[in-house]
């Protein structure tokens, strides 16, 4: 999996902020969920960014956000140079082309009233030029055998398949218009872990194929090391680390992806032993109220002062060679930690 | 595109979904021709549709099933009961139950399902609306579903008709049956704008209205495509129930003085004429009231056969 660095997807300090209203007629604002707050990252052509972080830390809101299914408060979301975030019509269209999206729960993102053909041929249904009418049915059976399933199975309903097969669908509709990116919102958690290796297996061997770039979330590490290049960290809303996946997994320099790092079980019983453990105190804050400055002091073991009074910019530090939003950012290599 | 023995190699124990006898080579297929092929093989739609054409054909040709005159009165008979002459006996005036409960269909058929279309298309309409837009949109069209919900059925009935129609009129017959149609389903469709709203939001937070839309579909397709298709079921019951309880309605309106009126003959009217002789003279009112029940029934079993093969998983 060598990526190239041509750029096609530039993300600039992407605010998303859902407001709290309250009152019944007149409603006033009376604050906001931070759900992504000032997200930038690259990616290139051919790569899988990884995009870690535990539930509420706005991962799915960032995938929404690419995705065009959400509008940003502010920020910017360019492909090959042109913002998604501000398109509309005929021209959102045509740029959802270029971004397609593979779906959490296979149980419910496919229409349970449509047949499979109808579900990995809506897209061409939509975009009409892509193919023409005569050979759609075919171009979805091609695609049902790209993605491992029987063509003849055309004719069925979604309930009539298994989790993993779903999801095999689910990937097939989102390569229907052979898009350059394709957003993975934690494609393997719905599945038991024997199916989950045959779809990422699946999504490796199409990667090489057509050449994709995926953007992958997740909550499971050990998911997101096998299948990035690069690996983002996110925690209430931020990216707090961002590098190679060697670099996140092996000289962490974030605390709190040091001690997300501590917290992966480690097969081997000897090694289990003699490892520490960070336990971190008390839950994420809210993201309605995130504390002031870096929003992981609360619950830092290196948190002072400076912490409470800048906001740690994501940037290379002394000692390390990968971006990573601390003041005190240094190398700790806790996976291999004796 | 690829390998395709290379693709079945990778991926090996992908279990096979069992053999659906749907699924068969060949054609595209859709949900409306699976739809149909299961109902081909449904007795109790075949039972409803013989009962729904028999009810079809008494109300454009009554003169197909009986040769009396449904007019003509001989008060000496009045009340007569059933006999060889007259299969279902006489009513007060002294004309035949029979003839005037087939020709009665047609009417009562017409108010009901035309009542039933005006209030499915109202009330879906902009249940539909309501649901999908939301917002500013939402609120006006559940606060004015919600004023004539509080308006009490049979007053708002007799408020309206009583202005348009009063009981000392003398309307034409067209006149008075779309007065009354407008009147019903001006005063129900909010019940069903409710079912249609809450049914399409629930299937809009589903995943598969969200992936329509990241493919870039339009309102048009993501509403008949995939919100209608899924929220279909309760609108389609609670229509076909409609239809019955319109009927009733029509009577309810008919007995008040205010609603269909003679010369008009309809089921309602005959129950609501009849319905205070029932110690006396029973069968003047049962034998409208049991075609009123059999058209009822034909409804509500082919709205239900409908509503079970429009369903994938019940098949």
């Amino acid at each position: 999996m060598k990526a190239n660095t041509e750029s096609i997807l530039e993300v600039r300090d992407l605010v998303k902020h859902f407001p709290l209203t309250q009152g019944i007629v007149v409603k006033r604002q009376i604050g906001a969920i931070k759900a992504v707050d000032g997200v930038s990252f690259d990616l290139h052509r051919g790569e899988t960014l990884g995009i870690v972080g535990e539930s509420g830390c706005g991962k799915s809101t960032l995938a929404k956000l690419l995705m065009a299914l959400e509008r940003p408060t502010s920020g910017s979301v360019r492909i090959h140079g042109r913002d998604i975030a501000t398109a509309r019509g005929g021209e959102l269209k045509r740029m959802r082309r270029n971004i397609q999206m593979v779906m959490q729960d296979p149980y419910t993102s496919l229409n349970p009233r449509m047949t499979v053909g109808d579900i990995v041929g809506e897209p061409f249904e939509i975009h009409t030029d892509v193919v023409p009418k005569g050979g759609r049915r075919r171009r979805v059976q091609e695609l049902l055998e790209v993605v491992g399933l029987n063509p003849d199975h055309i004719n069925r309903y979604p309930h009539q398949f298994s989790g993993g097969q779903r999801q095999r669908i689910g990937i097939a509709r989102g390569l229907a218009l052979q898009p350059e990116i394709i957003i993975c919102d934690e494609p393997v958690s719905a599945l038991d872990v024997s199916i989950q290796a045959q779809v990422m297996n699946l999504l490796e061997r199409l990667q090489n194929e057509f050449n994709l770039a995926y953007i992958f979330i997740a909550h499971d590490l050990s998911v997101v090391r096998h299948i990035s290049d690069r690996v983002a960290v996110m925690y209430l809303g931020k990216i707090v680390e961002l590098g190679r996946d060697a670099e996140i997994y092996e000289s962490p320099t974030h605390p709190y992806t040091q001690a997300l790092l501590s917290a992966v079980p480690v097969p081997d019983p000897e090694g289990r032993e003699t490892r520490q453990r960070i336990i971190l105190q008390g839950d994420p804050p809210s993201p309605a109220n995130p504390p002031s400055g870096c929003h992981f002091r609360t619950r830092c073991w290196k948190a002072q002062d400076i912490c409470a009074e800048q906001t740690p910019a994501l940037e290379a530090r002394p000692g390390s060679d990968h971006p990573s939003a601390c003041h005190f950012a240094e190398v700790r290599d806790v996976v291999n930690a004796q | 595109m690829s390998d395709p023995t290379a693709t079945q190699d990778l991926i090996k124990g992908a279990d096979e979904p069992a053999a659906s006898p749907v699924a068969v080579r060949g054609g595209q297929r859709s949900l409306w021709r699976d739809t149909w092929d299961i109902l081909k093989r449904r007795k109790i739609f075949w039972i409803s549709l013989v009962m729904l054409v028999v009810f079809l054909l008494m109300a454009a040709f009554p003169s197909l099933f009986t040769h009396k005159d449904p007019e003509y009165a001989t008060l000496a008979k009045s009340m007569e009961l059933p006999s060889a002459d007259a299969w279902f006996g006489y009513d007060l005036q002294g004309r035949d139950v029979y003839a005037r409960a087939v020709y009665g269909a047609r009417t009562s058929i017409i108010v009901g399902v035309l009542a039933t279309l005006a209030t499915v298309l109202l009330g879906g309409l902009t249940g539909v609306l309501a649901a999908y837009f939301g917002r500013w949109l939402d609120a006006i069209i559940s606060r004015v579903g919600e004023m004539f919900l509080g308006l009490p059925y049979v007053l708002g009935a007799i408020i309206i008709l009583g202005t348009v129609a009063p009981a000392q009129s003398n309307p034409g017959k067209a006149t008075i049956m779309a007065v009354v149609i407008i009147v019903l389903a001006l005063l129900g469709w909010p019940i069903l704008m409710r079912i249609a709203r809450s049914a399409v939001i629930q299937a809009k937070h589903q995943d598969y209205v969200q992936a329509a839309r990241a493919l870039g579909a339009g309102p048009l397709r993501i509403i008949f495509k995939h919100l209608l298709p899924n929220s279909l079921a309760p609108i389609l019951v609670y229509s076909t129930i409609t239809i019955g309880s319109y009927i009733g309605a029509e009577a309810t309106l008919s007995l008040l003085g205010i609603g269909l009126r003679s010369p008009v003959i309809s089921w309602g009217i005959a129950i609501a004429d009849h319905a205070s002789y029932i110690r006396t003279a029973p069968h003047a009112m049962f034998f409208p009231a049991g075609f009123l029940s059999l058209c009822v029934l034909t409804f509500v079993m082919l709205g239900e056969a409908v509503r079970d093969a429009l369903d994938p998983k019940l098949r």
